[in-house]
C-alpha cells in the first residue's frame, strides 16, 4: 500500500506535470520554428518578393533546413570570452522565453499553473530578459557585442517602467492579478476599446522589450553587426533566436490576455461561441505577431535618443497620467471591481 | 511534505552559498550574478511561506531593475584586482576584529533568551489562509489602508532623493544641437520649400535665399 501512496502523491503527479508541459512546449517550439517562414512570408509579400519557396512545398520545410544547418554548425567560443557565462547567456533567453507560457490561459482554466500573482510573474519574466542579453555582450568579449548589450539594457529597463503602468491600469480594471479573471473580466467590452492609448502603448513597448524594429538597436547590424549576438554561431546563436521568437510570441499573447480578451469569441452568437477559446486565443496572438512583423517591414530604425525621448519623456508621462485618470475614473462612477 | 522539506534546503543552501561567493569570488561581475541568484532563492523561499506576492516584487524590483543597474556599473568599471587586494592584509586585524565583535554579540543575544527562536512556532502564520484573502490583498489592506501615511511619506522621501540626484548631476550642454521636436512640428511647409519654375535649358534662373 505504500507503494501505491508513493505512486498517487509523487510520481502520478509528476509525470502530470511533465505531460503538461510538453503540451505546451512542443507545438510552441513548431509554432517558434514556423514563425520565421512566416515572417519572411510577410515581408516579401510587402516588398513584392516571393520569399523561401524552394525547400518543401511553397518553402514550407525551410525552418527545418535552417535548423539542420544551425545544429551541424561549429561552436566558436572567443578567445578571451568567459566560457560559462558565454554559454549561459542563450540559454537563459530561451528559458525565459519559454517559462512564461506555464501561467498563459489558452481557454477556460486551460493553463498550467492558475497563479494568483500570474501578471507579475509575467512581468517578472519579461524583466528578466535583459539578462541573456547584458551576460551574453560582457562574456563575448567583444566592443560590439558590449555596445549592443549596454544599449539593450538600458532600452529595455525604460520601457519596462512604461509597461508596468499599463498593467496597472489594467488591473485597476479587473481588481485581480490572475490571468483567468482579467480575460474573464473582459466578458462584456474588450479592454483595448476603454484603455486604447495604454493598448497602443502597451504594443510599441513590447516592440522595445523585444529589440525588434524600429527599436532592434541592440542588434543594429549596420553598425554593430548584430550587436550582442556577434560572437554567437551554431546552437547558441540558434538559441538566441528561438528566445527572441519565444518572447514575441509570448508578449502577443499577453497583449491577447491583456485588452484582446483572451480566449473569448468577439460576439457572443451562436456559431462563434461554439468555436473552441483556444482557437480564438490562438487566432488573436497571430494577428499581434502579425503586427510585429508588419512593423518589422514597414518602420525604419529609431536612433538612440530618440527611443529614449520616447521611453522616459512621452510614455512614462502619459502612461501615469493614464494610470491617474482610470483611477479617478473608475472610483468616480464608482465602476471599482469589488 | 517531503518535498517542500528538500525544497526548502535546497533554496536555503543555494541563498548561502550564493552569498558567500558574493563576497568570495575574484570578478565583481561574477559577484553582482552571484547576488541575483541568491535573490532567486529568496523568492523561491517567498514562495514556498505562501508570499508569492513579495517573492514576485523581489524579482521584479531586485532583480529586474536593481541588479541590472548593478550590473551595468560593475560591467562599465575598470577594475584593477590587483590593486583591489593590496591593502587585504593591512585591514586584515580590523576587519576581524569586527567580525569577532557581531559575532560575541549575536551568541550573546541568542544565548541570553532575549529572542525567542520559538517565536515562528507560537505565531500564527506571517501570512493570512490562502484561501480567506489572497495576499496581494492582505498586503494591500495593511499598506494602504492602515499605513497609508507612512506610506506617502516613504514614496515622499524616495521622489526628493530622485530630484535631488537628478539636480546633482544635471548639467546643461550648450555645445551640443538637441533635436526639438515641437519646432520641427510647428515649422510652416510655405517657410521651408521654396517651389520654383525653371524654364527647361536657361541657366540662372535658380536663385536662393
Amino acid at each position: 500500500m505504500a507503494e501505491a501512496g508513493v505512486w498517487s502523491t509523487y510520481f502520478y503527479p509528476l509525470f502530470l506535470t511533465v505531460g503538461y508541459i510538453l503540451a505546451i512546449v512542443v507545438p510552441l517550439m513548431l509554432v517558434l520554428a514556423f514563425i520565421t517562414y512566416f515572417e519572411r512570408k510577410v515581408w516579401a509579400a510587402i516588398q513584392l518578393r516571393k520569399g523561401p519557396n524552394v525547400v518543401g512545398p511553397f518553402g514550407l520545410l525551410q525552418p527545418v533546413a535552417d535548423g539542420i544547418k544551425c545544429l551541424f554548425k561549429e561552436t566558436i567560443v572567443p578567445a578571451g570570452a568567459n566560457r560559462a557565462l558565454f554559454v549561459m547567456a542563450p540559454m537563459v533567453t530561451f528559458s525565459l522565453g519559454l517559462i512564461g507560457w506555464a501561467v498563459i490561459p489558452f481557454d477556460e482554466h486551460l493553463v498550467l499553473a492558475d497563479l494568483n500573482v500570474g501578471l507579475l510573474y509575467l512581468f517578472a519574466v519579461s524583466s528578466l530578459g535583459v539578462y541573456g542579453i547584458i551576460i551574453a555582450g560582457w562574456a563575448s568579449n567583444s566592443k560590439y557585442a558590449f555596445l549592443g548589450a549596454l544599449r539593450s539594457a538600458a532600452q529595455m529597463v525604460s520601457y519596462e517602467v512604461s509597461i508596468g503602468f499599463v498593467l496597472v491600469t489594467v488591473l485597476l480594471c479587473v481588481g485581480s492579478l490572475n490571468l483567468n479573471d482579467i480575460v474573464e473580466a473582459q466578458r462584456g467590452l474588450w479592454f483595448f476599446i476603454p484603455l486604447f492609448p495604454m493598448f497602443v502603448i502597451y504594443i510599441v513597448s513590447a516592440l522595445a522589450e523585444t529589440n525588434r524594429t524600429p527599436f532592434d538597436l541592440p542588434e543594429a547590424e549596420g553598425e554593430l553587426v548584430a550587436g550582442y549576438q556577434v560572437e554567437y554561431s551554431s546552437m547558441t546563436w540558434l538559441l538566441f533566436m528561438m528566445g527572441e521568437y519565444a518572447n514575441i510570441v509570448l508578449l502577443s499573447g499577453l497583449s491577447v490576455i491583456l485588452f484582446l480578451g483572451g480566449w473569448l469569441p468577439p460576439f457572443h452568437v451562436e456559431p462563434l461561441t461554439s468555436v473552441p477559446g483556444v482557437v480564438w486565443f490562438l487566432l488573436k496572438t497571430a494577428v499581434v505577431v502579425f503586427i510585429f512583423t508588419w512593423t518589422r517591414a514597414t518602420l525604419p530604425r529609431y536612433r538612440y535618443d530618440q527611443l529614449m525621448r520616447l521611453g522616459w519623456k512621452v510614455f512614462l508621462p502619459a502612461s501615469l497620467a493614464m494610470v491617474v485618470i482610470v483611477a479617478g475614473a473608475l472610483h468616480a462612477f464608482d465602476w471599482l471591481p469589488r | 511534505m517531503i518535498i517542500q522539506t528538500i525544497m526548502f534546503y535546497v533554496f536555503a543552501v543555494v541563498t548561502v552559498g550564493a552569498g558567500v561567493m558574493v563576497i568570495a569570488s575574484r570578478n565583481p561581475v561574477h559577484s553582482v550574478l552571484f547576488l541575483i541568484l541568491a535573490f532567486f532563492n529568496s523568492a523561491g523561499l517567498f514562495v514556498m511561506m505562501g508570499a508569492e506576492f513579495l517573492a514576485m516584487i523581489l524579482i521584479i524590483v531586485y532583480v529586474g531593475a536593481v541588479a541590472v543597474l548593478f550590473l551595468f556599473v560593475v560591467m562599465m568599471l575598470n577594475i584593477n584586482f590587483a590593486e583591489l587586494r593590496a591593502g587585504f592584509l593591512q585591514y586584515l586585524p580590523i576587519g576581524g576584529v569586527i567580525g569577532v565583535i557581531l559575532l560575541a554579540e549575536l551568541v550573546m543575544v541568542f544565548a541570553s533568551g532575549a529572542i525567542d527562536i520559538e517565536v515562528p512556532t507560537k505565531v500564527a502564520s506571517p501570512t493570512p489562509p490562502a484561501d480567506e484573502v489572497s495576499n496581494t490583498q492582505a498586503l494591500g489592506d495593511v499598506l494602504y489602508t492602515r499605513y497609508a501615511y507612512l506610506f506617502q511619506g516613504a514614496g515622499f522621501i524616495l521622489l526628493i532623493a530622485m530630484v535631488g540626484a537628478i539636480v546633482l548631476t544635471h548639467r546643461r550642454r550648450s555645445d551640443v544641437r538637441r533635436q526639438r521636436i515641437a519646432d520641427q512640428v510647428a515649422r510652416d511647409p510655405k517657410a521651408a520649400v521654396q517651389v520654383t519654375d525653371i524654364e527647361p535649358g536657361a541657366e540662372g534662373t535658380w536663385k536662393s535665399d
